[in-house]
């Protein structure tokens, strides 16, 4: 897939990826020379790729996480679930757009899948809230895994946000109250829950629709207690400094699953997610589906035991 | 007085605002100068306006528990600086600080104790240890103050005030959100009662987990609560905040809180609520 948008540390990939298509232009008449000017270049471009990609650093992860091309939510869906029909509303104040949820099919198996969900131009954005939810949508969320668990069908989320939006309405109608209760909630659905980090993993409002019995993370995604920005702001005086938070929060897959907090790290298509959406949606499916495979079997009463469990493992202290 | 005794030790928050000869206060929000004694005597409740100053963990045991029946547990356990984190100060340092200023071992206290007789785990925090904020300790301790009311089918109180989340431990803070609020589901699903009481202030991660998840949920008067910070929300909407936003009465008037109680009203409502569940015999002192 071509992008438009080329991160800075892209750009030595980009210019050999144009140079190979300039010449592919006028190598219409099959000339043996350019063609193997071509490969020489395509060989490079790999290579550079691959190490580019194998040596990011930690603020570098974070803005692939927020490429703009990156595949959001709904790009996964229309690619790995079946009948997807959406579900809209809390049933108690609105629709939150914010928050995505509804049912379909993970090749034969029915699921309900829930994911935070961008937009991917100005309208789309303003009118999805650049993926920060209100609590209607933790409720809407709620109100679709209930109604999973309630016919035992598992359930997947895709965490994918900037955080919970900080505003007036948000804290009127209970956005600690609404991420509160998904998270006591969904530790004791008797159905089988898979979390996959896809983008941005910033602070309650990720962990909102967040506890499951397998968390996952996409190889260029973030996940922490606050923004690199936020947390900058606060300790570092300054939200210039978010890349130097980024390393001292340790955000990215690899430090997560070393401080065990997530279960594993699927990797994306060379060049990163947002170059090639089928194979990063076949990739995160053929995931999700092992995961649902080795749970289906548990009897729901040991499996709510052991994802309280695993939480309750979490974190480091001495005694 | 036992409680004047303790709470004394407690007035670390306050010493900005006391007037140089340490007999006097200034209250925060009337300005009316104030005899510390007195005020002392009325649970630093301003005698004039009602303003609620800020106690410490010491301060709210006495407050709340029959005297000398507090037995704390798990306060051996202690944090470490897994990830080696590093701002203007290394997190190692802010700790031993902490400690160090407070005598405590962490920004959450619990122990077993009875509340008119009836036997209660009270889970405590304090504001004073690194803004009372939630890291891999504050999140396990509570998380077993929560299995402790459930081996013994006794009520779980939770004392809040906190700042959120300690972004020092960065993800395994957040990790303790989902911790502790899937160890009172369970208290849930057994039918063991918890009780959360509010005090100022109670926000962020705090807020969007344990606090909010009690079966009454109790706040001080004029305290602040809320999931984003007031100023966070100021910056991104671009606009003042109503006049008291985010206070005790807003969230009654929003529906998020059961009710608000005065200090020296508080062990008393305890008592009425925990009377209304169906707690064994041996927990009702009969
Ligand atoms: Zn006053």
């Amino acid at each position: 897939m071509a992008t438009n948008y080329v991160l800075e540390f892209e750009k030595p990939i980009a210019e050999i990826e144009k140079k190979i298509a300039e010449l592919r232009e006028y190598s219409i008449s099959e000339d043996i020379e350019i063609q193997n000017e071509v490969e020489r270049l395509e060989a490079k471009a790999q290579k550079l790729r691959q190490e580019t990609y194998s040596k990011l650093t930690r603020w570098q992860r974070v803005q692939l996480a927020r490429h703009p091309e990156r595949p959001y939510t709904l790009d996964y869906i229309s690619r790995m679930i079946d009948d997807f029909v959406e579900l809209h509303g809390d049933r108690s104040f609105r629709d939150d757009p914010a928050i995505v949820s509804g049912i379909g099919k993970l090749d034969k198996m029915p699921v309900a899948i829930i994911g935070h969900q961008k937009g991917r131009d100005t309208k789309e954005k303003l009118r999805r809230n650049f993926a920060m939810p209100n609590p209607e949508g933790y409720r809407k969320a709620l109100r679709v895994m209930n109604l999973a668990a309630h016919y035992g069908r598992p359930i997947i989320c895709l965490l994918d946000t900037p955080g919970a939006y900080p505003g007036i309405g948000a804290e009127e109608r209970g956005q600690a109250e609404a991420i509160a209760r998904n998270l006591r909630e969904m530790s004791h659905l008797p159905v089988p829950i898979i979390i996959v980090v896809i983008g941005e993993g910033a602070s309650g409002g990720a962990l909102g629709i967040g506890v499951g019995d397998r968390i996952l993370m996409m190889e260029n995604t973030w996940y922490s207690v606050i923004s690199p920005e936020g947390c900058a702001a606060i300790l570092y005086r300054d939200a210039a400094n978010a890349p130097q938070a980024a390393e001292a929060m340790r955000v990215t897959p690899n430090d997560l699953l070393e401080m065990g907090v997530i279960d594993k790290i699927i990797e994306e298509p060379p060049g990163a997610a947002h170059n090639d959406y089928d194979q990063a949606a076949a990739i995160i499916k053929k995931a999700i589906k092992e995961e649902i495979e080795s749970l289906q079997d548990i009897p729901p009463k040991i499996l709510i035991k052991n994802r309280i469990e695993k939480f309750g493992k979490m974190g480091f202290w001495s005694e | 007085m036992e409680w004047f005794k303790r709470v004394k030790r407690g007035f670390a928050t306050q010493v900005k605002k006391e007037l140089p000869n340490g007999v006097w206060i200034k209250c925060d929000h009337c300005g009316e100068i104030l005899y510390k004694k007195e005020l002392d005597r009325n649970l630093n409740v301003c005698t004039k306006c009602d303003y609620h100053f800020r106690i410490n963990s010491d301060g709210y045991i006495s407050l709340l528990a029959d005297k000398g029946t507090f037995k704390e547990f798990n306060s051996n356990i202690k944090s470490i600086d897994k990830l080696k984190f590093k701002d203007s100060k290394k997190y190692s340092d802010r700790l031993k600080d902490a400690m160090h200023k407070t005598g405590l071992s962490e920004a959450v206290r619990t122990g077993t104790c009875t509340t008119n007789k009836i036997p209660v785990v009270l889970t405590v925090m304090d504001f004073r240890f690194i803004g009372g904020s939630m890291g891999s300790v504050v999140g396990e301790k509570i998380a077993r103050a929560a299995d402790k009311s459930l081996e013994t089918r006794v009520p779980l109180i939770i004392v809040s005030a906190s700042g959120g989340a300690r972004m020092q431990e960065a993800a395994l803070s957040l990790m303790q959100m989902a911790k502790t609020s899937a160890r009172l589901g369970m208290l849930e699903d057994a039918k063991v009662p918890y009780i959360s009481i509010l005090t100022h202030p109670t926000t962020g991660g705090v807020t969007a987990s344990f606090s909010m998840l009690g079966d009454v949920i109790l706040a001080e008067p004029g305290a602040l609560i809320g999931f984003a910070g007031p100023r966070v929300i100021k910056q991104t909407i671009g606009q003042d905040l109503p006049d008291g936003f985010q206070r005790s009465e807003f969230l009654l008037e929003h529906g998020f809180v059961d009710a608000i109680i005065h200090r020296k009203d508080m062990k008393e409502r305890i008592r009425q609520i925990l009377t209304f569940f169906p707690i064994e015999d041996t927990a009702t002192g009969k």
